[in-house]
């Protein structure tokens, strides 16, 4: 059934009008794809997940972008000055999009420098021998953008990456990102995937590669809102040289199938990683971030927090996995999960590990799972603040610190009310946690 | 204002308060003392309606209606204020935003208007002097890091904000300073007025120099076994409980 499956997708590729630099890339991936095992129950990085909803639907390339997009899904974009690509069902919507640098291309327009830096860079920063749907997205690699920035190059502003989905019922959008920023260059991106509609049943699976040079520093956000419908895979890999930084933001509700992994390697002395990440599937929803964090060299540095509340009948995952090699002396590593549970029936599996095989590291590790505290809520109803409404606050609450993390001023903003939302549908419920 | 009669209460199917009776009427300001355990946090507890304290028998009358049968909130909105004794810590969740809330529901609740971000801002900014709070702590998560004395402070602040009919506090003078002590009974006796009652439990005879009360009632196991006028924290002071539990048996 599974290696079904997988022949399908390979299928799927060859119907694609492809490009034909990419051909030895494609080549790879779809080897990779082919001789990885299909996840069973007793695969451990899939243990609580299932694929049934991909295994069990025939998929279909996406290929045709809405021509009109309902006014509430333009309002659902984050108001900011950026430099701006919009694709609709995985096609850019060159209308939505605004003028972009000559550092941002799609791999359709890359001349024949960039062309050479995508081939250099293209699953270099990604093993799509350990992440299955990274593989996936090189066997059907064909549209994709690529940042790249030169020797201390600034971008003036973020790069704003949307993707919308619209009704695509069984099909599938391959969304590729690569992001290679030079020595002591600066940039901050922001990735958004949203639906327009309730009822999207697409899939799309979504791979960021950054590779990020000495010195340089990156600030990216992922923020996955899609339909509680909508399938999503996806990766996000970065590979750190010499004090590089790399400052992550991850939001996401949950799904049917959501899985976002995390895999970043600190591959030069003195790189820095700070992580931060909000789930919050309520319903029947499914969200599952698994993170992996390497230290590979000595003096490295690595703050990882992701909080999640748990509503309703939703199940989350979280496993987070920091592995310090033998050379990795006086690495600096600190990793925390905390899950709340708003219902009896909310789920979670948290597995923080820690891999240490270096003798002269501080590392330290935590994850916590509990209930909303009585004792706070009876404070905030003898306050005379209703029990829904405390409810609200006390959800939010725990996530707030993260919010207000967010230093993308625009991002916070934007995602303060849509986070409360989560919590309580009325405005009655939401409108004193959401202030400027 | 508040009637308590033969009111039985009990804890995890304990039974705390025993066939208590106290009248509160407007404006006046009731110290109740006792010993550990007696039973004082319990019945504010009780009062504010918290879950896992109940009633068991008796009843209690707040300003014409059964208070036992209405939720916390609406005790809370009606004008029923408990300064805990022990403040609760929420983090993430501002003070500015506790109280804006707080405020917010029971003005709605009495026919007020709503007051606008902006007034009620400079309201809050008000209060917060008013106790010795630095602005500051408004913005800070409700209690997050206070010291003891702050989450007192920050109580009676809330309690400024909520203008209550019937002030509950449950040893707000546990754990402060002096001066400390002076802000506070300045902010109650601000707010004492004639439609305005205070039940203040405490330790010491201390503070009832600075609020001085109309009544002073002792509590003990569950029930009042004597009350006077302020005079009779004085002689509490001076000769402690034992008389009291030996005069009672
Ligand atoms: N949640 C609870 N679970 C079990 N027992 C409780 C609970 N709350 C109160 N009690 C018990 O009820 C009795 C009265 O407690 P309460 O806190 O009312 O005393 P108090 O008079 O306020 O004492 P203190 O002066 O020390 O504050 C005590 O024996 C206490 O252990
Ligand atoms: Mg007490």
């Amino acid at each position: 059934m599974a290696a079904e499956f997988q022949q399908q997708a390979i299928a799927l590729a060859s119907q694609q009008s492809v490009l034909g630099w990419l051909n030895d890339a494609r080549e790879q991936g779809q080897l990779a794809w082919n001789t990885h095992a299909w996840p069973t129950r007793k695969t451990e990085a899939w243990r609580y997940t299932s694929l049934l909803p991909v295994e069990n639907e025939q998929w279909q390339l996406s290929d045709t972008a809405s021509d009109t997009l309902p006014q509430s899904a333009l309002a659902e974009l984050i108001e900011f000055d950026a430099y701006r690509l919009v694709f609709v069902n995985g096609q850019l919507r060159a209308d939505l999009s605004s003028d972009l640098p000559a550092s941002l291309v799609l791999f359709a327009d890359a001349n024949a420098d960039q062309q050479s830096v995508i081939k250099q860079h293209l699953n270099q920063v990604a093993d799509q021998q350990v992440h299955l749907f990274t593989a996936l997205s090189s066997s059907l690699l064909n549209q994709g953008a690529l940042l790249h920035l030169s020797k201390n190059q600034r971008l003036e502003k973020p790069v704003y990456i949307v993707h919308i989905n619209d009704k695509a019922n069984a099909k599938v959008t391959n969304a590729r990102l690569l992001l290679v920023l030079e020595s002591g260059a600066e940039a901050q991106v922001v990735e958004h995937f949203f639906s327009t509609d309730d009822q999207d049943r697409g899939w799309i699976n979504a791979v960021t590669e950054c590779s990020v040079g000495a010195n340089a520093s990156l600030r990216h956000h992922r923020i996955n809102l899609e339909s509680e419908q909508a399938l999503h895979t996806g990766a996000v890999h970065v590979a750190l040289a010499e004090s590089a930084r790399f400052n992550g933001f991850t939001v996401a509700n949950g799904s049917r199938l959501k899985r976002i992994d995390y895999h970043i390697k600190h591959l030069g002395s003195g790189s820095d990683l700070q992580l931060n990440g909000i789930y919050l599937p309520r319903h029947q929803q499914r969200v599952d971030y698994h993170t992996c964090v390497e230290h590979v060299v000595p003096h490295c540095t690595t703050t990882e927090v992701f909080r999640g509340v748990i509503a309703d009948s939703a199940r989350a995952v979280f496993n987070g996995r920091i592995h310090i090699h033998q050379d990795a002396q006086k690495t600096l590593a600190e990793m925390s999960n905390r899950n709340l549970l708003t219902s009896d029936q909310a789920q979670v599996n948290t597995k923080p590990e820690l891999e240490i095989y270096a003798d002269d590291v501080r590392c330290a590790h935590g994850a916590t799972v509990s209930q909303l505290n009585d004792e706070a809520l009876f404070y905030l109803t003898s306050r005379g603040i209703s029990e829904a409404e405390a409810r609200v606050m006390l959800s939010f609450g725990f996530v707030n610190e993260l919010v207000e993390g967010v230093e993308l001023e625009a991002l916070q903003q934007w995602l303060r009310p849509r986070i409360a939302h989560m919590f309580g549908q009325s405005d009655q419920l939401t409108r004193h946690i959401i202030h400027e | 204002m508040l009637t308590i009669k033969d009111l039985c209460a009990s804890v995890e199917d304990k039974e705390i308060i025993r066939q208590l009776s106290l009248e509160v009427k407007p404006g006046e300001v009731h110290a109740i003392m006792g010993p550990n355990g007696a039973g004082k946090s319990t019945l504010g507890n009780v009062l504010a309606g918290r879950p896992g304290y109940e009633a068991t028998s008796g009843s209690v009358d707040f300003k014409g209606q059964d208070l036992l049968d209405l939720d916390p909130e609406i005790r809370a909105r009606e004008g029923l204020f408990l300064a805990f004794q022990y403040p609760v810590e929420i983090p993430g969740v501002s003070n500015m935003e506790l109280l804006k809330a707080a405020v917010d529901a029971r003005r709605s609740h009495t026919g007020q208007p709503e007051l606008s971000a902006i007034d009620f801002m400079k309201m809050a900014r008000e209060a917060s002097k008013a106790v010795d709070l630095d602005q500051s702590f408004l913005k800070r998560g409700v209690n997050e890091g206070f010291s003891g004395g702050e989450k007192k402070r920050n109580e009676i602040m809330q309690m400024m904000l909520m203008e209550p009919s019937l002030c509950i506090l449950d040893e707000t003078d546990s754990g402060l300073d002096i001066d400390a002590l002076q802000v506070v009974a300045k902010g109650v006796n601000a707010m004492r007025s004639p439609d305005r009652s205070f039940i203040v439990v405490t330790h010491y005879q201390r503070l009832l120099d600075f609020i001085v009360p109309d009544y002073v009632h002792v509590l003990a196991n569950g029930r009042i076994v004597k009350s006077g006028d302020k005079s009779l924290a004085l002689e509490l002071e001076a000769k402690g409980y034992s008389w009291l539990e030996d005069e009672v048996a």
